[in-house]
């Protein structure tokens, strides 16, 4: 366990170092080492089954990696609090849309009052707020994923993590879907993302981490990135032609 | 086949009559078989919740004990439970045999192993849908099965209706503990096995049809209520 960090310590830089994870005699991801610091959107990038989620779960807690170590500037308890991670396909429980926000708050010890009024806040602003009483399991799937965004955004993180949060969506839904997470980033908010989406990846990014087969191979600013790739993976996966 | 159009004959006419008698059965089986389903419910719901989600060392061990429980014998549970409330036995001087607690005290051994072997069960499989993002947003493991027991409620439904109906279909222990004691301990199976073996048709197969009813009405109700829910969340 990491030692705390004084309350007034950025919770960032979060920092990768040697982190590997196996899986019975396969290795998953190896020697990874990075560091992600305020600001900028990172973006994960590789092709299917390059390591990107399984590095997304472990840098917010859900896994334990088999090797290395994962540091936050501020201390590992209080990335817990500060953190969320959006999945792929929206974890939705069996109640209204509202009360789906209500209950991640009430877990963070908000009081029942202020819980409705941040939850009201939050569905407006991903526009919502004329579904707020509808079971959340009934809304369409890209309303679903503004409402598992939405319960995000309430928790206000100082970290969101998502994983590949515009799968299978329609584009006018996906559009929607990343106004909102930059209306997030401008506020304040450091958006870790994973992507297999070469133009979302365009549209999102300000740096890449480019995976594959379980390993970094390039952390660079998206214009580097995109302009001039480094390793011939990269420049096999943007030239569609990497597959995993 | 005369004879089984006579029974059944008479035994609708107990049940159009409204026989007394037949009532203060209906309404012990039920008074035992229901108390023992809250009991079992109490405890069973929220241990195969917990042991759906934790992990320990010899987990698995407990449960296959668990599942194993759930084929327990009547007669087995009914021995146990008479060995315990017998005059020299551990708690004789609670003087329980021969009354209805000492059935539902039967009842409930039998059945808490099917609702808590359920539960465990539906709760595992929730958890590997909704845990990670439950740990995300910050629920510990006694919360998360808390929530996981709202979220799978239709689901539960099943296994509380599992165990219900095992334990008022259930003769072996309530014959022992309870001795089938007229006006006492007489309940619906321990009255037909008693008839049948009298050769008095009659009433066992107002009971028997009584039994039919109400399993029909608690599992039809269910399945409505579980319908109507299930399109509401």
């Amino acid at each position: 366990m990491q030692p705390e960090a004084p309350p007034n310590t950025p919770l960032l830089p979060l920092r990768f170092e040697r982190v590997g994870y196996r899986s019975r005699s396969t290795s998953l991801l190896e020697e990874l080492s990075f560091s992600l610091d305020a600001g900028p959107v990172s973006v994960i990038l590789g092709p299917n089954g390059a390591g990107k989620t399984l590095a997304l779960r472990i840098a917010n807690g859900l896994i334990a990696p088999s090797s290395g170590v994962v540091s936050w500037n501020g201390g590992t308890e209080r990335a817990r609090a500060e953190s969320t991670l959006v999945f792929q396909r929206p974890v939705l429980l069996r109640r209204s849309a509202r009360a789906n926000i209500e209950y991640a708050l009430r877990l963070r010890g908000m009081a029942r009052k202020e819980c409705r009024s941040r939850a009201e806040v939050a569905l407006g602003a991903l526009g919502l707020s004329k579904l707020g009483d509808r079971p959340a399991r009934l809304l369409s799937g890209g309303e679903q994923h503004r409402l598992a965004l939405a319960r995000a955004r309430a928790l206000a993180p100082t970290v969101l993590f998502l994983d590949e949060p515009a799968a299978s969506l329609d584009p006018g839904a996906t559009r929607a879907l990343e106004t909102s997470i930059t209306n997030l980033r401008d506020a304040g908010t450091k958006i870790i993302m994973t992507t297999h989406d070469l133009e979302q990846a365009r549209r999102m990014a300000d740096e890449i981490l480019f995976f594959h087969r379980g390993r970094l191979l390039e952390h660079a600013s998206a214009e580097a990135f995109f302009g001039d790739p480094k390793c011939i993976e990269a420049k096999k996966f943007l030239a569609r032609e990497l597959t995993s | 086949m005369g004879w089984i159009g006579d029974a059944l004959a008479a035994a609708f006419e107990l049940i159009v009559g409204g026989d007394p008698e037949l009532g203060e059965i209906v309404a012990l089986s039920l008074r035992v078989s229901g108390t023992a389903l809250l009991v079992s419910s109490v405890i069973g719901l929220p241990f195969g919740a917990l042991l759906g989600i934790v992990r320990f060392p010899g987990r698995r061990g407990v449960v296959i004990v668990l599942n194993t429980l759930m084929g327990l014998p009547p007669v087995v549970v009914g021995l146990g439970v008479l060995l315990l409330l017998s005059r020299p036995g551990p708690l004789g001087h609670l003087g329980l045999l021969f009354t209805p607690e000492a059935m539902m005290i039967a009842q409930s051994i039998l059945i808490t192993p099917i609702v808590a072997a359920l539960t465990r069960q539906t709760i595992e499989d929730a958890f590997d849908e909704y845990g990670e993002q439950l740990r995300s947003l910050g629920a510990g493991r006694l919360r998360s099965a808390a929530t996981l027991l709202y979220e799978a409620r239709f689901t539960l439904l099943t296994a509380v209706l599992a165990g219900f109906g095992r334990a008022i279909a259930e003769v072996g222990a309530v014959q022992i503990v309870g001795g089938n004691i007229a006006h006492v301990t007489r309940i619906m199976t321990t009255t037909i096995a008693l008839d049948t073996n009298r050769g008095e048709f009659a009433l066992a197969m107002g009971l028997g049809i009584i039994l039919l009813l109400l399993a029909l009405a608690i599992v039809g109700s269910a399945e409505i209520l579980r319908g109507v829910a299930n399109r509401a969340a």
